[in-house]
């Protein structure tokens, strides 16, 4: 029990911190070092609690094409090397104060709410991992309608891409 | 371990990803606070379906992460057709529409 509490906590704060540099990292691909970071801490929290597949899932898509993505997105549309570029506004402190707002009152609500309630208090037998056959049995059971919808979305969502980013016929 | 110390952490990344979004006037960086506030919306997913005993909340991550993924595609084409248009990516100068 003591070892999981200790293993939340370095990678909590390890996330934190790195969170904190993707968004004020001045130069842009340090951010997005910084956000693999966060994204593999969020996959060893999924596997903390025994969530394996979509630990393994956010490992394979985040980490393996959603940064490749950004860093592709990030070569292509560098202006020049020079790291001077501006890319913070000049006046943050609108923006620092509804991020501390809106912790704030997160933080009131899900205190008030769950106060000290245990993770696995709805499991007589502690938390079980639960397994891969468990979410492909319920995904293409009961999903397996939005499982489809979301098929056509991301069939949609590539051709879309496409069209928008080719370059015009003789422009 | 405690529900809440997932909760909390979702609630800490969901608002340093907030201020991303606002302060930033990069294209790119706005995505990646975008990224961000939904792995954070994962995290408390994936917590109250542990807490539930469901993979209820598994599978609901899995469908956040496939849409993250196709609004990542679509997000990063509108980002480069606008280099492409303006040779830059400040939003700070993208006020066509005097929003």
């Amino acid at each position: 029990m003591i070892a999981e509490h200790v293993a939340f906590g370095i990678i909590a704060a390890v996330m934190v911190a790195s969170a904190l540099r993707v968004v004020t990292a001045r130069d842009i691909v340090h951010a997005a070092l910084y956000l693999v970071i966060v994204l593999a801490g969020v996959a060893a929290l999924f596997l903390l609690v025994g969530a394996e597949f979509t630990g393994i899932t956010q490992v394979l898509i985040y980490i393996g094409a959603v940064i490749v993505l950004f860093l592709f997105g990030i070569m292509l549309t560098r202006t020049g090397f020079d790291q001077d570029e501006e890319t913070d506004h000049k006046h943050k402190f609108p923006a620092v104060l509804t991020a501390l707002l809106l912790l704030a009152v997160m933080i009131g609500a899900l205190v008030d709410r769950f106060g000290d309630e245990k993770l696995d208090a709805n499991l007589p037998g502690g938390l079980t991992p639960q397994t891969t056959a468990q979410v492909s049995d319920e995904l293409f059971s009961q999903y397996i309608v939005p499982f489809e919808a979301v098929s056509v979305l991301l069939l949609a969502a590539l051709i879309g891409a496409i069209v928008i980013a080719r370059r015009e016929e003789g422009g | 371990m405690l529900l809440n110390e997932m909760l909390l952490l979702g609630a800490v990344l969901f608002c340093i990803g907030v201020y991303g979004v606002l302060a930033r006037r990069n294209g790119v960086l706005v995505l990646m606070s975008i990224e961000l506030i939904l792995n954070a919306v994962n995290i408390n997913l994936v917590a109250f379906g542990a807490f539930h005993d469901t993979v209820a909340g598994q599978i609901f991550a899995l469908f956040v992460i496939t849409v993250a993924a196709a609004e990542v595609g679509i997000g990063l084409a509108i980002v480069l057709l606008l280099y492409r248009n303006r040779r830059s990516i400040d939003l700070d100068q993208v006020d066509l529409m005097k929003g």
